[in-house]
């Protein structure tokens, strides 16, 4: 073997260089259908966090009342041990398990996560597993507490020096998810786990309704519907949803001098809209029927 | 007047009452598991999130109506969720993971098991000959806050009395057997959650642990109280310091597959390392406990040095037998 065929051999291979993450990820079900997930955010997963601990440093705090006003209520020497006892084990299972039990349950998701609409999932898209779960929330020991315990310690001289040098080194698994793709944090690293989003979105009615509008009497010549493209569709469809009354006059006044409108001029704005994106539609889908997909107005493909 | 109607307002129309069907399904299942729905709800669930599928494939391929495509998207990983997620019910799943699982993920832990245990041993050893020779080396090894009086400077007739408890009502040692076990359980799972870090805090960690056990030991042989306070600790220590070896190997297994992935990504082999050993560190847990009511009863009722050291050795007969008598492989 000649040197360069051993130099070959190792030099690094060649990278592929991956898209920029845009925040989705391709999940493809064994029917060969990708149902594109879509990462949870930082905000979302901080604000999931926040409730959690919220909800449950909330109940340990009530836990802890209770268990003190029984304790008050009884003056029993058994009484305070036995108190002792279940106080400790409550707040250790409230710690330890709070996460695991409602992350195994059906909804793979805490009370907080899902309020943001957030879910966890296997990263390789297989099932999720109860010892996926417990090994990303024992690893919160390392990401939450350690640092905690870093931050909220005191000391002089070389303590002080040991504790901001802990402190910086724990940093490193808080600001962990920032640094890599899918926004994954230690645990969901070990676990083989991502939170994704997992919103319940409610079926809107359909608006290219186009029976009601032919009704109407409203039609708009194939140059007119020739104007715009997919995208601008698409922000019709949001405008129209949204039913701000200014912004859809806006939009309605644009598309009328666009495309030269001359029909009834005493037409409402809502109506206006609602019939060109009825028409709009139309076009363009029986366009993407003859494999034809414009993708805005500057496609003239 | 159907021909006036779009495409994809047809292909809606004709299709929506089974995706409400499925929505309806859903909702259920989400709220109380699959064994919430009923025989012919369960056969139906994947006929319909096949349908919904399927819908998806052709909505994204003729409609431009994004707040369907987005609706059927949410719909169709809901289902997936259900369709594909865990099917096992809770005991069932709990009777696997005491019948196969846990057993199984211990053995696949042999080495990094003996060498967790090693390091304990070599620092208990290390610790006892260190505090036999000068008794000021026991605070290095132990917090003040676990000795609880029992220090170098404590007489021999209270140390004695530490170790036969006889059952005074002004005392509340139940309470701090629950604190040494919520203590070691919280060793434990860092033991477990440091080992990625190339196991490095894992063993400091066991060591530290070791030592401890160590000096404790040290300190009752120089007051000639050895056998006794050996059936003390031993009564639950054989359960207790198994299971933090354990946790230290399931440490050690992530990190020793974070330096050396072999053939794999770093983060895959780290991923499937973990798995393994969350299963094992779910048991530790089960251990630990074990060992606390062993420490917080057992060695409140039973006085006598021998029988103290009977349960030691049973129990640790016991946890070797379950976890390393040889199993059939997986199916």
């Amino acid at each position: 073997m000649s040197l360069q065929g051993v130099l070959g051999r190792f030099r690094r291979a060649p990278r592929v260089r991956k898209p920029p993450f845009d925040g989705w990820r391709e999940l493809v079900t064994p029917e060969g259908v990708d149902l594109r997930l879509k990462v949870g955010s930082y905000a979302e997963r901080f604000a999931a966090l926040l409730i959690d601990y919220v909800i449950l440093f909330g109940s340990l705090a009530l836990f802890s009342l209770l268990a003190l006003g029984v304790f008050w209520a009884t003056k029993a020497q058994w009484g305070s041990e036995a108190l002792g006892v279940v106080w400790l084990l409550g707040v250790f299972l409230g710690r330890n398990f709070y996460f695991l039990i409602f992350e195994a349950g059906p909804r793979a998701a805490t009370p907080g996560k899902r309020s943001m609409g957030l879910r966890v999932a296997a990263a390789d898209g297989g099932r999720l597993t109860a010892d996926m779960v417990f090994a990303r929330n024992a690893m919160r020991e390392v990401e939450v507490v350690l640092p905690l315990t870093f931050f909220l310690a005191r000391g002089e001289g070389v303590d002080a020096a040991l504790i901001s040098l802990g402190a910086l080194w724990s940093l490193v698994f808080v600001v962990f998810p920032l640094f890599n793709r899918d926004r994954r944090r230690l645990g969901d690293l070990v676990a083989g786990t991502m939170v994704v989003k997992a919103p319940k979105t409610v079926l809107q009615p359909d608006l290219a309704d186009t029976q009601r509008m032919a009704s109407q009497g409203i039609a708009f010549t194939p140059a007119q519907l020739d104007a715009y493209g997919i995208k601008e569709l698409h922000v019709l469809e949001d405008v129209i949803r949204a039913a701000d009354r200014r912004a859809m006059a806006e939009v309605a006044a644009r598309i009328r001098t666009k495309i030269g409108w001359d029909g009834p001029t005493d037409l409402a704005d809502r109506t206006f809209l609602n019939a060109y994106y009825a028409a709009l539609r139309g076009r363009l889908e029986s366009q993407v029927l003859f494999g034809r997909r414009r993708k805005d107005k500057f496609d003239r493909g | 007047m159907a021909e006036l109607h779009l495409k994809s307002w047809r292909f809606r129309a004709e299709r929506e009452a089974d995706w409400r069907r499925l929505e309806t399904l859903l909702a259920k299942a989400e709220a109380g598991g699959a064994s919430r729905l009923r025989r012919d709800e369960l056969l139906e669930m994947p006929v319909l999130y096949r349908q919904a599928l399927s819908s998806l494939s052709v909505a994204r391929a003729i409609s431009l109506d994004q707040s369907l495509t987005a609706y059927l998207e949410s719909l169709c990983t809901r289902a997936y969720f259900i369709v594909y997620g865990a099917r096992t019910r809770l005991p069932e799943r709990i009777a696997r993971f005491f019948g196969r699982d846990w057993p199984l993920a211990v053995q696949a832990l042999w080495r990094e098991t003996l060498v967790s245990f090693v390091l304990s041993a070599v620092a208990a050893i290390v610790a006892y000959v260190l505090v036999g020779r000068d008794p000021d080396w026991f605070h290095s090894f132990v917090e003040p806050g676990l000795a609880s009086g029992r220090d170098p400077t404590a007489t021999t007739a209270s140390l004695r009395d530490t170790l036969y408890h006889q059952g005074g009502a002004n005392d509340a040692l139940s309470v701090f057997a629950t604190f040494l076990f919520t203590h070691n359980a919280q060793i434990a799972l860092f033991a477990f959650a440091l080992g990625f870090l190339l196991c490095l805090p894992t063993a400091a960690l066991l060591v530290m642990n070791g030592g401890m056990f160590g000096a404790f030991l040290a300190l009752f042989v120089s007051r000639g109280l050895g056998f006794e306070a050996g059936g003390w600790l031993m009564i639950h220590g054989s359960t207790e310091l198994f299971a933090i070896i354990l946790a230290g190997a399931a440490g050690f297994s992530i990190g020793w597959s974070v330096c050396f992935p072999g053939e794999r990504s770093r983060v895959d082999a780290a991923a499937e390392a973990g798995r393994r050993a969350a299963t094992a560190m779910a048991g530790v847990v089960v251990m630990l406990f074990v060992a606390g009511i062993l420490e917080g009863f057992g060695r409140q009722l039973i006085q006598a040095d021998l029988i103290r050291y009977a349960i030691a050795v049973a129990s640790l007969l016991a946890w070797l037998a379950y976890f390393y008598w040889p199993r059939r492989p997986a199916p």
